[in-house]
């Protein structure tokens, strides 16, 4: 006699994964699929073996969640800095921190150890990144990106821009000019 | 942190400059793993490698021997599966017109080699990391221009 059997593999997975966790003791909540928040501090070495009692059944602990936070940074910095207009007055350290639900000082932490650069110097190269991009539309004029960019002056740009690419804004213009030129 | 290692191919004829790269990406945070081929001839046939497997960023010497960096530069920008390669020129020469020539020709990055080798370890650090962020952060490489002196 042969019977047919349909699982479902969310609740199973589920299920046993709280088995698994119960039976090494520990205390936690299920924040939906794939998260759980543990409810007691534990030492680094009952996490490896709460690790390890896991691989064999096809568990694994995600080990880069800090990699996941800093896409999450980045991710909000760019968004951040390719906003248009001045809708966005807070200051990056606050926008950053109110949006991620972190200390500004935890996500700077957690940014330099993953990158080897700050969150500061990442913001930088973004806006420099985007007044790369607004040179070559070629629609507006240096001290209308400055502005949009909410530099103080159009000097100031200039400075940064020539600090982060060793270049000119003018210089880089000419380049990717003739560059495109050579390509025809 | 980040577990994979950059893939750096220098091209160098000089043994005395590649050892003083090696021990400077030796002794950056980032994790490199260096190649090396000694002149512009060996570079292109290393590059042309039916299964090669291409490098994170060229650091390309100027001035080698049977190829020079610029013809070597030159070759690369035209061969469609090495076009995107990010590279870094390195030469004695500061002239901005020597800088500017090899931006319009392709290159990325362009170092004016250092005399000591805490200076070389600064621009190599700076490089690496700003190289990460073109790897991790869909910056556009077409833009990607930095000149360190």
């Amino acid at each position: 006699m042969k019977l047919f059997i349909k699982f479902d593999i969310n609740t199973i997975c589920s299920l046993f994964l709280k088995e698994k966790l119960e039976q090494l003791n520990v205390d936690f909540d299920t924040l939906g699929f794939g998260e759980i928040q543990l409810k007691t501090n534990v030492s680094n070495e009952e996490l490896d073996t709460i690790k390890k009692e896991l691989v064999p059944f096809g568990f694994e602990v995600v080990e880069n969640q800090k990699s996941v936070l800093v896409q999450k940074i980045k991710d909000a910095i760019i968004e951040m800095v390719f906003m248009d207009e001045n809708e966005n007055n807070l200051k990056s350290s606050v926008y950053l921190s109110e949006k991620l639900n972190h200390s500004y000082g935890y996500l700077s932490n957690v940014f330099s150890e993953v990158t080897y650069s700050s969150i500061e110097n990442f913001i930088i190269i973004q806006k420099i990144e985007r007044a790369k991009q607004l040179i070559l539309i070629g629609e507006m004029s240096l001290t209308e990106i400055a502005f949009l960019l909410n530099y103080s002056s159009v000097a100031h740009l200039s400075t940064q821009f020539k600090n982060t690419t060793g270049i000119t804004p003018s210089a880089f213009q000419r380049i990717i000019k003739k560059r495109r030129e050579n390509l025809k | 942190m980040q577990k994979d290692a950059l893939h750096i191919l220098l091209a160098d004829d000089d043994e005395d400059d590649r050892l003083f790269f090696k021990d400077a990406f030796d002794d950056i945070k980032v994790q490199t793993k260096v190649d090396f081929v000694h002149d512009g001839l060996q570079l292109m046939e290393h590059l042309n490698q039916p299964d090669v497997v291409l490098p994170d960023v060229l650091f390309l010497d100027l001035n080698m021997p049977k190829k020079t960096g610029k013809e070597c530069l030159i070759e690369i920008k035209k061969t469609p599966h090495l076009r995107d390669l990010i590279i870094a020129i390195y030469s004695t020469s500061s002239s901005d017109e020597d800088i500017e020539d090899t931006f319009v020709q392709g290159a990325n990055i362009y170092i004016k080699k250092p005399s000591d080798f805490n200076t070389l370890k600064k621009l190599i650090n700076e490089v690496i990391t700003l190289n990460w962020h073109y790897h991790t952060s869909g910056l556009n490489r077409d833009n990607f221009l930095l000149s360190l002196k």
